[in-house]
């Protein structure tokens, strides 16, 4: 794909973007300082995806770019421009579960294990536990906590959170 | 967060080109969205570097070459760097959180800006953000700031953990601007605060990092990042420790040992260094070297721990290192 500099954009001119969304693709006038997570949330009602501390700290707004965990929250949605966007209302159908009703094996892990109270990390959580498995650098217990420590849980709910990602590592979810 | 023009820039000269008095390059985002949404970074215009070909990760010259654009993640995980360089993987996986590590390019991360709490803080004075308007954390709260080579207008300290390692490993910053190409060694690409402390590196405006440099492999064995922190996990540094030897049986034939955590910039000290040539590789060499090093710590207020904890962690660290049995990255016991 040729790219060319595109002449500045003043600052009050929308900037058309295409981002595919949860296999949906979606072509967007985005104003430049549009954080991925606001666009998500405040304009494609996309609210699963969630607002913690806003500046990368807790990880609850993490989603998958290209299949890679990131902050939505340190993103600007128009720097994605072409990106394939998966957030947790996107995860049951990712694979071969597509067009089923059936949740995606980490969701059903973190029901069995009891993952979670008040929920609200969850998506972020949910999110991270794909972009671990596909980055598929952790295997033990202790690399899975270190390679999770960017999802702050205030219920602490963190060993049910292992037990889950270990759970579907193995294969042996439900 | 302020209003600004956006500009997605498709070579090199074209981002160069479109540098301009209040810009900012972006790549990763991690640091400067952050300082945007707290109003300490307001640019008129971003020029979108990440469509530049500035990725790979090369064999370059008998060592590697890092393209600027290539991620923190990317970096750790590559073979090359695992086999050649692993106290830069080390460096890099102990730092941030693998999303922060799946955005972070290289050249931001030696861009990162301080993390003092008064610097983030607008309603506070700060050198750095504001010059002239004063240093609270000089008699305030200091207790994560710097020990060595402050001045009396900032104490802050450099956050990174991968410039640590790249201190040791004496890589080379390439850059590109208007004025053309040129390398940089690493020791002199960042600054010391001193009447200045509003500029972090020598990088010349409208200068962008296109790739960073390493020499040929160095401590493949002996080496070790030892990060002491607040937390076990996704916190920044008190002290850390870039350590690496080459041996020769049991004696010492050259050393390389930079701080994080301590400085403005990654802390070296070349005597300590030279004093470890040749000496055998125990704990008392050691503890020489490290007692040489801080005795020129000068602590604030609030950070004399962090004198006896740099002292300790150096000499451990030189241990790890000499015994080849570097800090685990996810076994936080200190061995």
């Amino acid at each position: 794909m040729r790219l060319e500099t595109q002449p500045p954009v003043s600052a009050d001119t929308p900037i058309g973007i295409t981002l595919t969304i949860n296999g949906q693709r979606r072509e967007l006038q985005v104003a430049p300082w549009t954080t991925l997570l606001d666009l998500l949330r405040e304009r494609l009602d996309l609210t699963g995806t969630k607002k913690g501390c806003d500046h990368g700290q807790c990880g609850a707004c993490t989603v998958l770019v290209n299949g890679t965990r990131v902050n939505s929250c340190l993103t600007l949605a128009v720097m994605k421009d072409g990106a394939e966007i998966t957030t947790v209302e996107g995860l049951a159908s990712l694979g071969d579960r597509a067009g089923s009703n059936a949740l995606h094996p980490i969701q059903e892990a973190f029901i069995e294990h009891d993952a979670f109270q008040c929920g609200y990390c969850t998506p972020g959580q949910l999110c991270s536990s794909v972009g671990l498995m596909n980055e598929g650098h952790a295997h033990t217990r202790d690399e899975i906590r270190e390679a999770m420590s960017g999802n702050i849980c205030r219920c602490g709910a963190y060993t049910n959170i292992v037990d889950a990602i270990e759970d579907v590592m193995q294969g042996s979810a439900r | 967060m302020n209003r600004f023009d956006y500009v997605r820039a498709g070579t090199v000269a074209e981002a160069v080109q479109a540098f301009a008095a209040g810009a900012r390059f972006i790549a990763g985002g991690t640091n400067l969205i952050d300082l945007m949404k707290y109003d300490v970074e307001k640019p008129g215009r971003l020029i979108d570097i990440t469509r530049l070909p500035l990725d790979q990760i090369e064999d370059h010259a008998g060592g590697l070459r890092i393209g600027a654009l290539a991620t923190n993640a990317k970096v750790a995980y590559d073979d090359r760097v695992a086999e050649r360089y692993p106290l830069l993987r080390n460096a890099i996986l102990a730092g941030a959180s693998a999303q922060l590590r799946n955005a972070a390019s290289t050249g931001g991360n030696l861009l990162q800006r301080t993390r003092c709490y008064y610097f983030y803080d607008t309603a506070t004075a700060c050198n750095k953000r504001e010059p002239g308007s004063g240093c609270p954390a000089i008699g305030g709260m200091n207790r994560i700031h710097a020990i060595f080579g402050t001045s009396d207008k900032c104490i802050a300290t450099h956050p990174s953990d991968m410039c640590i390692a790249l201190a040791a490993l004496e890589a080379t910053v390439q850059v590109s601007g208007p004025q053309g190409e040129r390398s940089i060694p690493f020791a002199e690409f960042h600054r010391l605060p001193g009447e200045t402390p509003e500029v972090d590196t020598n990088l010349a405006p409208g200068e962008i990092i296109v790739a960073v440099d390493l020499p040929a492999s160095r401590f493949p064995q002996h080496y070790t990042y030892l990060k002491l922190r607040d937390r076990l996990s996704y916190a920044f540094a008190l002290v850390s420790v870039a350590a690496g030897l080459e041996l020769d049986g049991g004696t010492v034939k050259s050393a390389r040992l930079a701080l994080g955590g301590v400085a403005h910039k990654p802390w070296r000290n070349r005597e300590a260094e030279a004093l470890l040539e040749g000496k055998p590789a125990t704990r008392e060499s050691f503890q020489a070297a490290a007692d040489l090093i801080v005795s020129e710590a000068k602590p604030q207020s609030e950070n004399g721990f962090k004198v006896d904890l740099a002292r300790r962690a150096i000499v451990r660290g030189l241990e790890q290192a000499a015994a080849g049995t570097p800090q685990s990255l996810s076994d936080k016991r200190i061995q």
